[in-house]
């Protein structure tokens, strides 16, 4: 009876996967500009949100310094881009800063198969970093999360020092450009969008194997009991700094989208208020679950769009009451909070069941 | 020392910030012995398995295991490498994983090459699942597989827990209270998987209830403030005059159960 109650769900999910990616891929035919590309920003937050889940949801090491990744993997599409749009000529606030030649380390982002690989590699290779110096020294929990953000002070301080090289508080913008096409036609647009849907299938898909092959389920335990893990012959910081990596890696990603999208990257972007959003992100959808991390995305994304255009003030507060309310009475999330309506229904089902045929008696057991 | 031998610890000191809570202590295994480490509160006995497996790091002294790759001093390794080599250690408290069902508990518990990359590549062969399977029927979880393992009572996560040191397939092992707060049914269930433990492999028990001691035949290594007191057969072990005194002294009840069969 169990298994046939497990089986007809199995399908039920596979067709809800089937009809959000239909709808996600046709979007362009039903959405105007300004909408398709307010989804396609949801989508590469989605992306970020994957990846934080798998850090925090399944191994419990909470990241207060994602925006740094996903701010790496941005500057690193940024500066192709710019290389591209400036043509033969220095970009411009190189220029305005008095470099009359291109930094060596700008020079092969004029290839973009190495500013997308860079994009990625650069992320990981820094989450690699710095788990391989705080995990195997068994610094984690609250000290771990406060390093996070020391890197995140770290690293918009030497963005915004370094503006010849980076483009200083202004970041990388005003690019046109890319494969010799124009980014503002419609046609630009529409491939973006197409390609953001498919990484993060890519994403979701990657994060899904992951998270159910043995690996996974030695992360989980990680999280339940990191010692523990150790007595087993399991090395919890080669685990954690692997998640780490992947879910820095998946930021990177995110930041290499949402610079085609939003057409700007600014060290703002990658400070401690965004940085924070992400975590919300995953918080508020449900975390642990990755159609949670995705849930959230999209819809704090769509929110905050609507709320800070008409009340940018609030908008804070508003995120910091939401953030209080989500931990205090929510802590599955939205995910959390459908998952336990649906158990009071069935419990009441069976409830009913029970008292109608009352020769069986009560079992706590289910509960 | 003799050629059977598994373990040996030589002159083991473990110190916190000064206090001695092991000195000197010597424990010589033979493979495929079951021994149990008594002795009253505070005498070392938990350290001693902690020095073993390698959660604490002894002063002085060194931990010789002669395993299936050779003869290692662990007091060098780190606690995942010695849990490799062969050592297995359950805590008092149950410490399964509870956000793991019962079968995924003991999916990951199961020997096997434990790496990052192993374990991403790693799929349940037909063996393993039977190897997992028959687990599930000698600890009597078998209906229970799927449920998360932090919903089982306090016994059957004790069981749990054996039933992947099991799979873990340790040469030795360390159990530090096995029966600690079970009623008197689940400590017989208890020791009725430990017999089954025991019979192939080497096993070490600090254990405080003296009756459960009573029910296996073995050597007993008695503890007292850090070092060695007695060793030999429970019999032995109980007409001591100093091992009775030791009780008489910490703890009434203990001395009650050492002195009434003595």
């Amino acid at each position: 009876m169990l298994s046939s109650a497990i089986l007809p769900r199995r399908i039920w999910l596979l067709i809800g996967y089937a009809v959000a990616a239909a709808a996600l891929f046709s979007a362009p035919l039903y959405l105007n500009d300004f909408r398709l590309n307010l989804l396609a920003k949801c989508l590469a937050f989605a992306i970020v949100a994957l990846g934080l889940d798998l850090l925090w949801g399944y191994t419990g090491i909470l990241s207060l310094g994602h925006g740094v990744f996903f701010g790496l993997g941005a500057y690193a599409m940024a500066m192709h881009l710019k290389l591209v749009s400036s043509g033969s000529r220095l970009p411009d606030f190189m220029d305005w800063m008095g470099l009359t030649k291109l930094p060596w380390f700008w020079e092969p982002f004029k290839s973009f198969a190495f500013a997308a690989a860079m994009g990625i590699i650069i992320p990981a290779g820094l989450a690699l970093l710095l788990g391989f110096f705080t995990f195997r020294n068994r610094i984690r929990g609250v000290y771990f999360t406060i390093l996070t953000q020391a890197l995140v002070i770290i690293t918009v301080t030497l963005f915004v020092g370094q503006q010849a090289y980076t483009g200083g508080t202004n970041g990388l913008t005003g690019y046109t450009k890319m494969f010799g096409y124009s980014l503002k036609s419609d046609t630009a647009k529409t491939m973006v969008y197409l390609v953001t849907v498919a990484a993060l299938i890519l994403a979701f898909l990657l994060c899904r194997y992951l998270v159910k092959s043995r690996f996974g389920k030695v992360l989980r335990a990680i999280r339940d009991g990191e010692n523990r893990t150790r007595f087993l012959g399991y090395d919890p910081s080669s685990y954690q700094m692997a998640a780490f990596a992947v879910s820095a890696g998946l930021a990177g990603v995110a930041g290499m989208l949402f610079v085609l999208h939003v057409g700007i990257i600014s060290p703002t972007m990658m400070a401690i208020v965004p940085s924070i959003e992400m975590v919300l992100l995953v918080a508020i959808g449900g975390r642990g679950t990755l159609v949670g991390a995705v849930i959230g995305a999209v819809i704090m994304t769509q929110a905050k769009s609507e709320l800070s255009a008409s009340y940018p003030d609030f908008w804070l507060f508003l995120l910091g009451a939401l953030f209080i309310v989500v931990t205090v009475f929510l802590p599955g999330g939205i995910v959390g909070l459908i998952r336990q309506l649906r158990q009071m229904i069935t419990r009441r089902r069976n409830e009913n069941e029970l008292n109608l045929n009352s020769i069986v008696p009560k079992s706590n057991g289910i509960v | 020392m003799n050629s059977t031998s598994i373990l040996s610890c030589q002159k083991v000191t473990v110190s916190f910030d000064g206090f001695k809570a092991v000195q000197d202590m010597s424990l010589e295994l033979a493979a495929g012995e079951l021994r149990f480490l008594i002795g009253p509160n505070g005498a070392g006995k938990t350290t001693m398995l902690d020095a073993i497996c390698g959660k604490v790091k002894p002063a002085a002294g060194s931990v010789a295991f002669h395993g299936k790759k050779g003869t290692v001093d662990v007091t060098r390794r780190k606690e995942h490498e010695i849990a490799q080599l062969g050592i297995g250690r359950k805590f008092q408290t149950p410490s399964i994983f509870s956000g793991l069902t019962v079968e995924e508990n003991l999916e990951i518990a199961m020997s096997q090459k434990r790496g990052v990359w192993s374990t991403l590549r790693a799929s349940m062969k037909k063996i393993d699942q039977e190897r997992i399977d028959a687990e599930l029927e000698l600890i009597g979880l078998g209906d229970k597989k799927r449920l998360r393992a932090g919903l089982l009572s306090h016994g059957e996560k004790q069981w749990l827990e054996i039933g992947m040191m099991l799979l873990q397939e340790p040469e030795i092992l360390l159990l530090d209270e096995p029966v600690a707060g079970m009623t008197d049914k689940e400590t017989d269930k208890t020791g009725e998987l430990l017999q089954e433990i025991v019979r192939k492999r080497t096993v070490v028990v600090v254990e405080h209830d003296m009756e459960f001691v009573r029910n296996f035949a073995s050597k007993v290594t008695v503890m007292h403030e850090g070092k060695l007191l007695k060793e030999g057969s429970m019999d032995e072990v109980q007409r001591d005059d100093r091992v009775a005194e030791v009780y008489l002294g910490r703890k009434r009840r203990d001395y009650d159960v050492v002195s009434s069969t003595a």
